[in-house]
């Protein structure tokens, strides 16, 4: 009977995915649509970074100083095309924004879903155990929240400089800053689980786990966890666009990726340093880009958002 | 003949929804007179509200008032305008809503509200609105309303809020009154005499009432005329003495046979006090289970936190001193009113709720304090809940659900083994097998109370605490699914501990049963006796609340 059975659920588990309401949804926003084939064009293009890329940028022995300060769609004295113009060091802005992306990408969404992990462990946890450990969990994230996350995430990535060699800082650096942007966003998902988990808590269908002995932990992650994941998802959507930013703001700072690694912050730091004297697509071009990248993210959230929740349909 | 005051022709209230449409209200005709108090019962889903809505303009989109006429005292008043409504509710129709909780604002003093409605509709100054208001009140049978009146809503219990609601919406002196499920949120003894209130209050002032309730004996108590409405269609109309006695439709009659009455017995004892037999106890055999000097206390102190700067402690007992035993294979029925501490036995009794003190014992075994006793109580003890929403999780299928207990209690990990069995329960609960990759939400409110049944058969229990089992259902869904839970009884052996409010279901069911009040076991014995011959007092008053279609005059 399940050999009959289980190809024909499956089949009807993607049409009725085709057929549920968020897909209606999406099909009757143009912003939805608008803002998702935008961010897929984004991280597609920073994903195949290394095949698309007209020039390698971070390779020194394909530079050429001839070639710095191009202006957008010419021709350099070298006899190179660049669409976007070229930098200083006469790096092709389109190629650097391609991998720069790509790094803030990989931090953005590394940081949010260790935040993410991080948040909804605890979040599960101090929702369903409740009383002394709740109370900790959730003060240490209040205390959280009433610093800047940026102030925070400088702190952390201050603290594990100092503690790690500076010859492994070069391989481990960008694992800090995934660290510590993940530490100061975890807050938002564990309250957000939290009080989700505390309404699924008293349902009957928790009781009835309990009554035969079900393990919590299994309860937790079985029963409730499916059940609050869908706010979750919302605010991953709209704290990976808070990651990226965080991640541009660190880097702008100058405590961010390494040098040899930029990501759309450095090259927006780079490019500042050039907008008074003229070559503003040094500046204009990875600022663009990060602001696409953050607005399409950030609307299809707001999407998602209003889809999800049953009293705006 | 007069004047009707409200007369509604071919209402038809039809939502756009994205699948099509979906009528609620199918072109419905009928007349309220002046004075007159028309029940609408029906079961959910019937447009019984949504009639009461659109006659209030108050259908939201994609809803749509199509093809009707509304004549209020001959005068058209649907397709008006949101002004135009606006004149007429509060002022020319009251409202009285289920939720007396949501229906008051809970940042005014009950004054406030009284005063602003009475003003706004009537030319009054503060204080001959203030007087109206306490005089309102005081008909509404609220104690030294001049005191009261500076209340608060959460300061008012659930019965007297919902005649604070009756006041308000008298206030303005309106010609009809409609009242959605007034008492339905209400327990049966404050029901009485919420009905009581409403029915005085409105003949004394001529106002009619559109009573909607999906209980019969609300409506046999105090309706005049009553329409039966079935999938947004009135299937039968005509005055409650002729529908409950004589009625003629098919519907109607199943619906009246689904009732169970407070008068109809135990259809065990039925047959054999007709033998002239008395049914024995099983005194002969130990109990199954037997709970012994139950007590549970909650700590409603103050946090830890806040109790370092002085709050004080505060202790209720929800359950006190509660003893009685359950005979292997009978039924032991658990009455009581909202916050009588029937579901706080329940869960000690299944393990939720550690006791203060007290103990329950499973063929002697103490299972929360003897060793090993956690896994003879998994083993042998199940529970059937109210909300058969809330019990299923929205994200399993079926088949999983009820292969929940065999998995977790290690029966066995064969999965072909495991469809078996499940294939098999859904069949015992007369589900078709089929349904076991279906999810909850794909079922109605019987079937997934079904699916809730078979879960607890599936780890082979011996008893099964049943709270509330049917009070969130429709009556002729109720029907079926007490006479299903006999049927399991009778093939394996099940002992049940029902819990219920409803008076009629556990003389239906039960072979003996507790009254609780207020954490106490004011009184225990055979179903017989109880309902027969009544001791305690709250026993009495309980018994006579009941709304009963056969106190029909």
């Amino acid at each position: 009977m399940t050999d009959i059975a289980t190809p024909e659920g499956r089949q009807g588990r993607i049409a009725r995915f085709f057929d549920s309401d968020i897909v209606f949804s999406y099909r009757r926003s143009p912003i939805a649509i608008l803002a998702s084939i935008v961010a897929l064009g984004l991280i597609l293009a920073a994903v195949l970074a290394p095949w698309i890329a007209p020039y390698d940028p971070f390779n020194p022995r394909t530079l050429n100083l001839m070639d710095g300060f191009t202006k957008p769609m010419s021709s350099s004295f070298a006899g190179n095309y660049f669409l976007l113009g070229s930098d200083h060091q006469g790096r092709d802005v389109l190629s650097t924004i391609l991998y720069g992306s790509r790094v803030s990408l990989l931090v953005g969404l590394s940081a949010t879903l260790f935040a993410m992990t991080l948040g909804v462990g605890l979040g599960l946890v101090a929702g369903y155990r409740g009383g002394l450990l709740d109370t900790v969990i959730m003060r240490i994230a209040d205390i959280q929240l009433s610093f800047p996350a940026i102030l925070i995430a400088l702190l952390i990535f201050g603290v594990a400089r100092g503690l790690i060699p500076a010859s492994q800082q070069e391989n481990v650096v960008l694992w800090v800053l995934v660290l510590a942007i993940g530490l100061s966003n975890w807050a938002q998902f564990a309250r957000t689980v939290r009080g989700a988990t505390m309404v699924e808590r008293q349902k009957d269908y928790v009781s009835a786990a309990r009554i035969m002995g079900v393990p919590p932990f299994f309860i937790l992650i079985k029963h409730i966890l499916p059940n609050v994941i869908g706010p979750v998802l919302v605010i991953a959507t709209i704290g990976l666009a808070l990651a990226i930013i965080e991640e541009a703001t660190l880097s702008y700072l100058g405590v961010g990726v390494p040098p040899t690694q930029p990501s759309l912050g450095t090259l927006i730091r780079i490019g500042q340093q050039f907008l008074f004297s003229g070559e503003w697509w040094i500046l204009a071009f990875p600022a663009f880009t990060l602001i696409l990248l953050a607005l399409s993210v950030n609307l299809l959230g707001d999407w998602l958002r209003d889809a999800l929740n049953p009293r705006l349909r | 003949m007069t004047e009707p005051l409200l007369s509604v022709r071919d209402l038809k209230v039809v939502f756009h929804l994205r699948r099509g449409d979906f009528t609620a209200v199918n072109g419905i005709s009928f007349d309220i007179m002046p004075g007159e108090v028309l029940g609408v019962v029906g079961e959910s889903g019937a447009g019984k509200s949504m009639t009461g809505t659109a006659i209030m303009g108050l259908v939201d989109p994609p809803g749509e008032v199509s093809a009707s006429e509304i004549r209020l005292m001959g005068e058209r008043i649907d397709g008006l305008d949101e002004e135009g409504f606006r004149k007429i509710r509060g002022k020319r129709i009251g409202m009285v809503m289920q939720d007396p909780l949501t229906s008051l604002n809970p940042l005014y003093t009950v004054g406030e509200q009284l005063v602003e409605t009475i003003q706004r509709h009537l030319p009054l100054n503060n204080a001959q609105a203030r007087e109206r208001a306490i005089k309102l009140l005081a008909e509404a049978g609220i104690p030294s309303p001049e005191e009261r009146i500076d209340a608060y809503p959460h300061q008012f219990s659930g019965g007297m809020r919902q005649r604070v609601v009756i006041s308000l919406a008298l206030a303005a002196e309106p010609d009809l009154v409609i009242a959605d499920e007034p008492t339905s949120a209400l327990d049966v003894s404050v029901q009485a005499q919420i009905i009581k209130v409403l029915k005085d209050l409105c003949a004394s002032r001529g106002v009619g009432v559109m009573l909607i309730t999906h209980d019969m004996g609300v409506i046999a108590e105090a309706a005049d005329r009553m329409i039966v409405m079935n999938k947004g269609e009135i299937v039968e109309t005509g005055t409650v003495g002729d529908i409950i006695k004589r009625p003629r439709e098919p519907y109607t009659i199943k619906l009246i046979e689904a009732i169970p009455s407070i008068k109809s017995q135990n259809p065990r004892y039925a047959a054999a006090a007709a033998r002239g037999e008395v049914v024995a106890a099983n005194d002969d055999t130990a109990p199954l289970v037997s709970v012994e000097n139950l007590f549970c206390e909650f700590d409603l102190s103050p946090s830890v936190f806040s109790r370092l700067f002085g709050g004080n402690r505060k202790i209720v007992k929800a359950v006190n001193d509660v003893s009685f035993t359950i005979g292997r294979g009978s039924t032991y029925g658990l009455v009581g009113e909202s916050g009588s501490g029937k579901s706080t036995c329940a869960r000690m009794m299944v393990g939720l709720q550690p006791p203060t003190a007290g103990s329950v014992k499973l063929e002697g075994t103490d299972i929360w304090k003897d060793k090993g006793a956690s896994a003879k109580r998994r083993r042998s003890i199940q529970m059937i809940f109210q909300d058969p929403y809330a019990s299923l999780n929205p994200r399993w299928r079926v088949g999983e659900i009820i292969a929940e207990p065999i998995r977790a209690l290690g029966l066995t990990s064969s999965r072909a083994e495991i469809n078996d069995r499940v294939a098999d329960l859904l069949d015992k609960v007369r589900l078709d097998p089929g349904v076991m990759n279906k999810y909850p939400h794909e079922f109605s409110g019987g079937q997934r109370q079904r699916v809730a049944i078979a879960r607890a058969l599936s780890s082979q229990p011996e008893i099964i605490i049943c709270d509330e089992p049917t009070s969130a259902l429709d009556v002729s869904v109720q029907a079926q699914v007490l006479e299903l839970m006999t049927a399991l009884q009778e093939e394996f052996g099940l002992t049940y501990l029902l819990i219920s409010h409803n008076l009629a279901v556990v003389r239906q069911m039960a072979d003996a049963v507790g009254v609780l009040h207020n954490g106490v076991l004011v009184e225990s014995g055979p179903v017989e006796e109880i309902f027969g011959n009544p001791q305690a007092d709250y026993t009495k008053m309980l018994l006579e609340a009941v709304p009963d279609i056969s106190k029909v005059a």
